[in-house]
């Protein structure tokens, strides 16, 4: 069932997630998902001077949710604030050189939760200021 | 790596005394078993000691064998055969709602041809129960189709009680053994079953072959025409190697069923006692007892499916899951739904099937590998207790 094959960029982050975990007191938090679906993601992120310094992420889901969540924040570590509102579901899926069709759309959900994380950085630094 | 195959229920190996049965089949004796000379003689006789072996395994006649190309085409063959045939007694099916997709689709399309299917729901554990069958039955019903165990969580079927009442009613009943010939005891006679299909290569026997037993007497008619092959019931030249092969499996396998049973329950029970107790968050799906002997399907909370077939693949066990994530359809097994499993405890779910080559120290090696596995989805989870 070749559809349904990971290629071997996605088994390398699927079976060696970068940055998983959770960061204390995180200066932006974004989860998506949900558990009916099969596929949660959580993001963590820490911003030093409008970068994102630090990222960790948590996932309950399939090969492709955590491969995508690995990915996602593989991308958007040192990039700044804005450039990591630019990371798309699709990016993320091009930069792990494809994902089996049907998993395109329900696991792939990293960058979603990454969005989140990041407005949720901008709303405190808001939220701050007044 | 090491590499251990705990995922029988999908499919066996050949055994080496199957395959030794079924080579001269392809080479010297390749003659058609519809011929009248010295060739067609030798595969007809091989197609014949086969229909006895099998005949054997299930405590049937010969007679009422008939070979077909596998599991799926047995149950096609039953159902249709005996609702095409018996329409105008009556257009009302009765099945489970955990059936094989071979036994569901099949009822399914036969609703386009006017039929009309109850699909019973089944217990917690995967147990019909036969008061739901009885209460089924109305003056239309001309047959129920319930399968003996389940392939995915393994419950058995009080078959006996549902083919007395079959009887009494006077309806016909088909199973789907599958998962169960050559595994367990099966004896058509006191079980009162008038159709059995089943499968060679879940019994260490070749894939593409099959057979279904029907009980002398019933009405039935064919669903493949042709040349008339099989008394009429399955036109298409013979596949007289898989049937070679069907036959020697069959015959092995009763040979080695009391005492492999044996072995496959105490391997069972060693692994759902080693996982139950050290992997916090499982439980057995199915029934407790009533269950195949190779059979185990647990769910492990907060990790899916999917993932941990991958990380157990990587250590070198086959196995399988009910994850939606891991289906086409990306649906939760229909089973798993049936005994009232939520989705996200589908997502979780292990369905570990045993087999011959299968040794306690695979066991204990694939119990660790299964603590490994969850505890490393588990420490990067999104999901944790509350």
């Amino acid at each position: 069932m070749s559809q349904q094959e990971y290629n071997e960029k996605v088994m390398d982050h699927f079976m060696n997630p970068r940055n998983v975990g959770m960061i204390e007191d995180p200066d932006g938090y974004g989860k998506v998902g949900n558990p009916t679906c099969g596929d949660v993601m959580e993001i963590f992120i820490r911003v030093k001077d409008d970068k994102i310094e630090d990222i960790k992420f948590r996932t309950f889901g399939c090969g492709a949710a955590i491969a995508t969540s690995s990915m996602t924040t593989e991308m958007a570590v040192g990039k700044t604030v804005e450039e990591g509102m630019k990371i798309t579901r699709e990016d993320v899926a091009g930069e792990l050189g494809g994902l089996p069709p049907n998993k395109m759309h329900c696991s792939n959900l990293a960058a979603d939760a990454l969005h989140m994380a990041l407005e949720d950085y901008r709303r405190k630094i808001a939220d701050k200021k007044t | 790596m090491k590499r251990i195959y705990m995922d029988h229920a999908a499919t066996t190996p050949l055994a080496p005394e199957v395959l030794e049965a079924m080579i001269p089949y392809f080479s010297q004796r390749y003659g058609n078993p519809s011929s009248l000379h010295s060739f067609g003689r030798e595969a007809r006789e091989a197609v014949e000691e086969a229909r006895a072996e099998v005949a054997a395994l299930l405590n049937a006649e010969p007679s009422e064998i008939y070979f077909t190309s596998g599991g799926t085409e047995s149950d096609n063959l039953a159902i249709k055969g005996i609702a095409r045939r018996n329409r105008k007694k009556g257009r009302h099916i009765i099945t489970s709602s955990i059936e094989h997709p071979a036994v569901l689709e099949v009822c399914k399309a036969l609703t386009r041809e006017g039929f009309e299917v109850t699909y019973l729901p089944v217990t917690k554990e995967g147990l019909v129960e036969v008061g739901a069958v009885e209460e089924a039955v109305c003056e239309d019903t001309i047959l129920i189709s319930i399968m003996h165990a389940n392939n995915e969580i393994g419950t058995i079927q009080p078959l006996e009680e549902i083919g007395r009442l079959a009887r009494e009613k006077e309806i016909y009943f088909h199973t789907d053994g599958v998962q169960t010939a050559g595994k367990i005891p099966v004896d058509v006679r006191s079980l009162g079953i008038d159709a059995f299909s089943i499968s060679a290569h879940k019994l260490y026997g070749p894939k593409g072959a099959g057979a279904l037993f029907i009980r002398k007497g019933v009405r039935i008619e064919s669903i493949q025409q042709g040349g008339g092959h099989e008394r009429g019931m399955r036109s298409g030249t013979e596949n007289v190697p898989g049937i070679a092969g069907l036959g020697a499996a069959a015959r092995i396998a009763k040979e080695n069923m009391a005492e492999e049973s044996e072995r496959m329950r105490s391997l069972r029970d060693r692994m759902s006692g080693w996982v139950l107790k050290n992997i916090e968050g499982s439980w057995l799906n199915g029934h407790p007892d009533k269950r195949l002997p190779s059979n185990l399907n647990f769910s492990f909370r907060y990790i899916e499916g999917e993932s941990l077939l991958l990380h157990l693949d990587a250590l070198g066990i086959a196995a399988s899951t009910g994850s939606a994530c891991s289906s086409k359809k990306l649906a939760a097994s229909h089973v798993l739904s049936a005994i009232g499993l939520s989705p996200v405890d589908s997502h979780g779910s292990l369905r570990i099937t045993l087999g011959m080559s299968n040794t306690e120290e695979d066991v204990d090696y694939a119990c660790r590998a299964i603590f490994d596995s969850v505890k490393r989805l588990r420490e990067m989870s999104a999901m944790r207790p509350e």
